[in-house]
């Protein structure tokens, strides 16, 4: 049986970090699993926590006119929230589960509180964030370009 | 490894009459029309230069399995005068057929490596021969991956087949750019794939066709998993002409795309799509 500390350790998000930070972290964090269609975040709900897909996948949904729009999924490995880290801690859009999705879910609260004791920890873990933030924009410049060309004639 | 270059046969030169026997509906403005004139072998990656009567004559990639050289498969999407005459033509008309043209996928050097084939929108037709000659000698290979992007789930090209694909031992990745809640599957870029695929660089062979710039952002994507340049083969599209090394329009660099190409070593080509200007 894996602990929530060594699923920390072993995630990409949060490699490189000390032992001891991972020992830290693991104290906001618990094991969740979630059925197809659960609602992890809801745009403009207070972002009091963030999760880590150990399997599964989560749509990111926009709600338009139309109806939701699906902007991305996430899969294994992937983190799904970053409204958390930032004032006013609100989520900007849906997180839906499309599967059963086993997850590593952190409290938000817990964790902020954590970084304010210990900037360094604050540092590694802002670093990481962003680098899943430009990652995440590449790909969101990507989309826009709309690679694929025009909408066939009667689309 | 190399792509070689097959010079066609000199009666390939003048264009041939093929009759459209079947035509299947695959978006608002694709088509994929199955023609028969003859026996007509072909290496994966390869194309043709295709015409209707008047309307002039346009490269196209084969799209058909090249184990049934009885029948000739072309996808064709109408974005122009010829493309539009080609897909208005019904079961019984005849198009005339040139070649077949080009540099073909490294399938016999891909042997024992696992294959990761990368494809965007309108670029699966010309995977598509290479697939089913994959799949006809399906040890000969490690794993088969196949990364699809499209724009959305009701246009992907052979939705069918795709699933068919995976029955038969490939994995399959699908994601397109947007969605509505009713798709299950994945939604983002292309290139989002390739992390999730799991590669092992040290024994990938990768095929790419799609818009070129799709397969820059895919390439960058596989040098970021570690598969060396030499061993990344896209499929490249010029405004092709002649078909023979002739004319020229088609240059890429030192390269003619109609006899260098269509199917490049990244390697080779990266040099010169560095060049803005070319």
């Amino acid at each position: 049986m894996r602990t929530v500390e060594q699923e920390i350790a072993d995630s990409g998000l949060f490699a490189g970090l000390e032992p001891s930070q991972f020992e830290f972290i693991a104290g906001c964090a618990r094991f969740e699993r979630v059925d197809a269609g659960t609602l992890l975040l809801r745009e403009g709900e207070h972002a009091d926590e963030f999760f880590l897909i150990r399997h599964g996948a989560v749509a990111l949904e926009l709600h338009a006119p139309t109806g939701p729009l699906v902007i991305q999924t996430l899969g294994d490995g992937e983190v799904v929230g970053w409204s958390w880290l930032f004032a006013p801690y609100t989520w900007h859009m849906d997180g839906r589960a499309v599967e059963p999705c086993s997850l590593v879910s952190f409290d938000a609260a817990c964790l902020r509180g954590k970084v304010e004791q210990d900037h360094e920890l604050g540092y590694q873990l802002m670093t990481r964030f962003a680098a899943n933030l430009i990652d995440r924009l590449q790909a969101t410049r990507f989309q826009l370009i709309d690679v694929y060309g025009r909408a066939p004639a009667g689309a | 490894m190399s792509t070689g270059v097959l010079q066609p046969a000199p009666e390939a030169l003048v264009p041939e009459p093929f009759e459209v026997v079947r035509k299947r509906r695959d978006m608002a403005d694709t088509w994929t029309l199955e023609l028969e004139g003859g026996p007509f072998p072909f290496a994966p990656g390869q194309f043709t230069m295709l015409s209707a009567g008047g309307a002039g004559e346009v490269p196209i990639s084969i799209s058909g399995d090249p184990g049934r050289s009885e029948q000739l498969v072309h996808t064709v999407r109408a974005v122009g005068l010829a493309t539009a005459a080609i897909c208005a033509a019904e079961p019984g008309r005849k198009l005339g057929v040139r070649g077949p043209f080009g540099t073909a996928w490294p399938l016999a050097d891909a042997e024992g490596a696992d294959v990761v084939i990368a494809a965007g929108g309108i670029g699966l037709p010309p995977l598509r021969p290479a697939i089913l000659a994959l799949l006809s000698q399906r040890e000969r290979y490690g794993r088969l991956v196949l990364l699809y992007g499209g724009r959305a789930p009701d246009q992907l090209m052979f939705p069918d087949e795709l699933q068919a694909w995976r029955e038969q031992g490939i994995e399959v990745h699908v994601t397109v750019d947007s969605a509505g809640p009713e798709w299950l599957g994945h939604v983002g870029v292309v290139t989002r794939l390739v992390r999730q695929a799991g590669i092992d660089p040290s024994s990938t062979v990768a095929m790419s066709c799609g818009p070129e710039i799709m397969m820059r952002f895919l390439v960058a994507a596989l040098k970021e998993e570690g598969v060396p340049t030499d061993r990344i083969y896209v499929s490249m599209e010029r405004n092709m002409q002649c078909a023979i090394g002739h004319c020229g329009h088609c240059q890429l660099g030192p390269t003619l795309v109609c006899r260098d190409g269509p199917v490049y070593r990244w390697s080779v080509l990266e040099p010169w799509l560095a060049i803005r200007e070319l």
